[in-house]
């Protein structure tokens, strides 16, 4: 189905699934229980979910198959999202025109990053992007921002005002909306004690990301893919085989990159703000991570990748002191103040600890990511011999 | 006229005269073998014939065309492909994968973008991909990833990478370098069957007398970076300049 | 003419600071080939090495003195550091008024140790694995140092003066027949400069003019064949990381009274310092010295108020704009070498 073949179509049938079905799955607990704490069913961390999922599996088009190890691709989200938001001040709050600009400046600033910072690879390459992102951080942070051409908005961030004309409004609603269907209507759904929200952000955020997935999928089963998967493993064969890496390497930058303009205007489709802190190297850096935590060069790791690392971000940042108290209150005194205070830096304004150590770990541990690990369990259990289900192996032979 | 011409080369590294005044020509479908002595020039020549040097001044022309300056994956796009000292294969990729990606580089040329195309749908490359494994004898090994091999079997899916293209000339580099006799042999063997049934041009650069003289039918002997002699093979073994040529005058 | 020579002295503090941490950043990769990401969180902890003498040589004995009274009328507290008490109120005083360049001395061995544990505990295991992976862990490292850092001292800027004797400036102009008052110069600024080329001045001279430094330049040009001779190139290795992290440290030391010191230095440094290492010539120790002297003098003309009216926030990005042009003009670098990750 979809040209593709029996295993990918049910890997792309079960993450459409599992993405329809989010609101139920993300509130296992009932919403007066205790544990409703890690609940995640909620609008605004499903679209994150959803939008860096889109952003990582992106980002694994260009580091999972060709290697190149990008650390600037928080700039493409941050031009994503001032694209977006310029689009909400001069049009309306339709998010279509918003997303297709998103899509396309990206797609030509990463061009131009792309074929600049492609001149060279390995270690250089990621010192360069990382220097661009850092740069175009500074450009909107202040360069962009001066009163004879404020592009950026500076610290204050691009935000949409009354004043701005927005020239084809009209009557149209005031926030962010899909031809009239506004992006934070949430209907929500109780049954017993548990209360499932289905919010319209979300599905068109979820639509997206199946749209992204499923290309992303095609890419990885084409002969481009192929010639990607081959320039990380060794160009010099690549050019005495007759191919021309750089417009390869180039085109899988500048798609990675489309993805995060993607992710990038979807942000600003969701909340109509963009700030220059978007673009940051800690930004670009989240992506890396959760690329290899999920697996780099396998399809459904950056996902579970990125759904695992907001999905902590959200928890590890709601836990506060009174939180870990009443976890540890049946233990004795003196046990529950010493974990208090051991788990204390790890959590709250400590989830960027947590996150950098995570980032070692998973680097030390477990490069291959979950997807690897997962299966190196599974083969543990079963006693199989499976290699990862994204390490592709050669086709059958034509029937 | 020959299928690869060299005229008048020079290079220079520095004081070192690499290579000086080589003119050779290499005729269509022979076996054309280069020898000489460590520092002879041998390896500097093959990086003139494939892009990754530039000579100080000469040209070189394949099928009547100059190739100096063109990048390696041009060079190839015209026909001639390299198999390397050490084989040079797409080592976390499959067998079958290896192959068919120089089968996608003979057909679409050096790029395309079609990125949302199958590789499942490829019907034609997936034919071709099986007859050239079988035959190189490769097709029990097609799902094998291509590091886990042995060296002799590297070196046999490197060739048959190379000739899925159906080059008009392939250049050998020492193929047979830190190989044990056995695989030395089979890739004897491979290299005479592919002269007999495809009729490939080859132009080989060698160390071991033995490749040498159970392939060649035309051999050019450098020395000091310049041809001193370029014969048949039965008329090298007993050539004076050649031995004085591999023993350093030691005549003198 | 002065406002030229103004900017270039203005340029040099900054300069010597990327130099320092380029020069850490070149050592590192040259030898052990490992790109460190956590080479300015090294630069940032060595200015908390500061930091945190400071306020050791500050810890203090609270006592009220009943004869004194505060606005409110409650006895005054008065703080006795501890120095003061031991060793007298004036020698007390002047080791706490001392106390960033006497951090020099207490950071040394901390770097030291750090730049062995880091080498010994983490980087070793990367080796040989491939240079993502270095960054990736080196890059996590750099993000746990400077958490761990925020966690003890927060997120704002904290002033670490230096000592009075070198508040002030020094009139460079007078010196070479300009007037009054045109070229002046902070002397903790010279102190910092000279600091530096004394570092420099040392490492240099280490490596050239010892064996151990021969062996270390041998390593950089060519590692398999170091390794080869049976020398025992691994703790020459872990010993060279460690003067890295204490160049670093130093550099960041002796920075602070420039400007306070804050938990993202590290990644701030970082970053300018790798686009000086790639503007120099990745893998030349005198490249990435004038590379980080050259960007820091272009940093220092690009902030006047000319250059900033004209392109506004011109500063900010004109190091990045200088290593585009260079990489596309000339991809190696100023003085790199061929074939030193060109692939």
């Amino acid at each position: 189905m979809f040209g593709l073949d029996k295993a990918d179509t049910r890997t792309f049938l079960f993450v459409i699934a599992i993405t329809l079905l989010a609101p139920f799955i993300l509130n296992p607990f009932p919403t007066d229980s205790a544990l409703a704490q890690f609940n995640g069913g909620y609008p605004d961390l499903m679209q994150r979910f959803m939008i860096f999922g889109i952003f990582a599996v992106g980002f694994n088009i260009l580091f999972g198959l060709t290697g190149y190890l990008s650390f600037g691709h928080a700039a493409f989200l941050g031009v994503g999202s001032y694209a977006a938001v310029w689009m909400f001040k001069l049009l309306s709050f339709n998010i279509i025109p918003a997303i297709a600009l998103s899509i396309l400046v990206t797609g030509l600033f990463s061009l131009a990053i792309g074929y600049i910072c492609l001149r060279r690879s390995g270690i250089y390459f990621s010192i360069l992007t990382l220097a661009f992102a850092q740069m175009s951080f500074a450009m909107a942070y202040s360069v962009l921002s001066n009163p004879s051409f404020n592009l950026t908005n500076g610290e204050t961030g691009l935000q949409v005002y009354a004043s701005d004309p927005q020239y084809l409004k009209g009557s149209g609603p005031d926030i962010t909306h899909l031809f009239g269907l506004e992006m934070n209507a949430t209907k929500t759904l109780e049954v017993g004690a548990w209360a499932f929200q289905f919010n319209t952000g979300f599905y068109v955020c979820a639509f997206f990301m199946i749209v992204a997935f499923y290309i992303a999928m095609r890419i990885f089963r084409s002969p481009f893919g192929l010639m990607l998967r081959a320039i990380k493993t060794n160009q010099t064969r690549l050019n005495y085989t007759g191919l021309n890496s750089r417009p390869y390497t180039l085109a899988a930058f500048v798609i990675s990159g489309m993805y995060a303009g993607l992710a990038g205007g979807l942000l600003a489709a969701m909340d109509p703000l963009a700030g220059a802190e978007r673009m940051q190297w800690t930004a670009s850096g989240e992506v890396v991570l959760m690329t290899i935590l999920g697996g780099a060069g396998t399809l459904i790791g950056p996902l579970l990748g990125a759904g695992f690392i907001k999905y902590f971000e959200n928890i590890f940042s709601k836990i506060n002191d009174n939180v870990l108290h009443t976890w540890f209150s049946l233990m004795p005194e003196s046990i529950e103040n010493f974990l208090v205070t051991i788990i204390h830096p790890f959590v709250g304004k400590g989830w960027h600890l947590t996150l950098g150590l995570m980032f070692m770990l998973i680097v030390i541990f477990l490069p291959g990511g979950l997807v690897d690990g997962g299966t190196r369990i599974w083969n543990k259990i079963t006693g199989r011999n499976r290699t990862s289900p994204d390490v592709v192996a050669s086709p059958k032979p034509a029937e | 006229m020959g299928i690869l011409e060299i005229n008048n080369v020079n290079k220079r590294f520095g004081g070192l005269q690499a290579l000086g005044d080589v003119n050779l020509s290499v005729e269509e479908g022979t076996v054309h073998a280069i020898i000489g002595p460590n520092g002879a020039g041998k390896s500097t020549l093959l990086n003139c014939l494939i892009g990754k040097l530039l000579p100080d001044t000469g040209t070189v022309t394949f099928e009547g065309r100059s190739i100096l300056g063109l990048k390696p994956h041009q060079i190839n796009q015209l026909g001639i492909s390299r198999v390397f000292q050490t084989p040079e294969i797409f080592s976390t990729l499959s067998v079958f994968e290896n192959v068919m990606i120089a089968c996608f580089a003979k057909r679409d040329g050096s790029f395309q973008l079609n990125p949302l195309t199958s590789i499942r749908g490829e019907r034609d490359i997936h034919d071709k991909v099986e007859q050239m494994l079988l035959d190189v004898n490769m097709a029990d090994k097609r799902n094998a990833i291509a590091a886990s091999m042995s060296r002799g079997d590297k070196r046999r899916l490197e060739m048959a990478m190379c000739l899925v293209q159906d080059p008009k000339l392939l250049l050998l580099d020492e193929p047979t370098a830190g190989m044990a006799r056995a695989d030395t042999n089979n890739t004897i063997e491979l290299l005479k069957e592919i002269e007999e049934k495809r009729g490939i041009t080859m132009v080989i650069i060698e160390h071991d007398m033995h490749v040498v003289f159970s392939l060649a039918n035309k051999i050019t002997v450098l020395a000091q970076g310049t041809p001193i002699v370029e014969d048949v093979p039965s008329k090298i073994k007993g050539n004076l300049k050649v031995q004085e040529a591999y023993l350093g005058g030691a005549h003198e | 003419m002065d406002a030229f020579l103004l900017q270039v002295l203005n340029g040099l503090d900054k300069g010597s600071a990327y130099a320092l941490i380029a020069l850490g950043l070149t050592l590192i990769f040259g030898t052990l080939g490992v790109v460190n990401f956590a080479h300015g969180a090294l630069f940032m902890i060595g200015a908390f090495c500061a930091v945190t003498l400071q306020r050791i040589l500050n810890i203090s004995t609270v006592t009220l003195d009943p004869t004194k009274t505060n606005f409110l009328g409650n006895p005054l507290q008065v703080r006795t550091p501890l120095v003061e008490t031991w060793f007298g109120e004036a020698a007390g005083q002047a080791l706490i008024n001392w106390s960033v360049p006497l951090a020099i001395l207490f950071a040394i061995p901390i770097m030291l140790l750090i730049g062995y544990v880091m080498e010994r505990g983490l980087i070793r295991h990367f080796y040989k694995r491939p240079h993502a992976d270095q960054i990736l862990v080196t890059f996590g490292l750099a993000i746990v140092l400077q958490e761990i850092v925020k966690a003890f001292y927060g997120a704002n800027p904290i002033p670490t003066p230096a000592p009075d004797i070198f508040t002030g400036s020094f009139d460079f102009g007078v010196l070479i027949g300009f007037a009054e008052n045109v070229i002046i110069y902070p002397y903790w600024r010279l102190v910092y400069f000279a600091f530096s080329a004394l570092i420099i001045g040392m490492v240099f001279a280490f490596l050239q003019f010892t064996t151990f430094g021969m062996v270390v330049r041998a390593g950089m040009a060519d590692r398999e064949t170091v390794g080869l001779l049976g020398i025992n190139i691994d703790r020459r290795f872990t010993l060279m990381f460690g003067v890295a992290a204490a160049v670093a440290g130093l550099a960041g030391v002796m920075y602070t009274p420039i400007n306070p010191p804050n938990y993202h230095w590290g990644m701030d440094f970082l970053v300018l310092s790798f686009v000086v290492v790639v503007v120099g010539g990745m893998g030349s120790l005198p490249g990435a010295v004038l590379a980080g002297f050259l960007l820091g003098i272009l940093e220092s003309f690009a902030s006047t108020t000319w250059a900033t009216t004209t392109i506004p926030g011109i500063n900010q990005i004109i190091i990045y704009l200088v290593a585009i042009v260079i990489l596309l003009a000339r991809p190696r670098g100023l003085m790199g070498r061929k074939g030193v990750m060109e692939e």
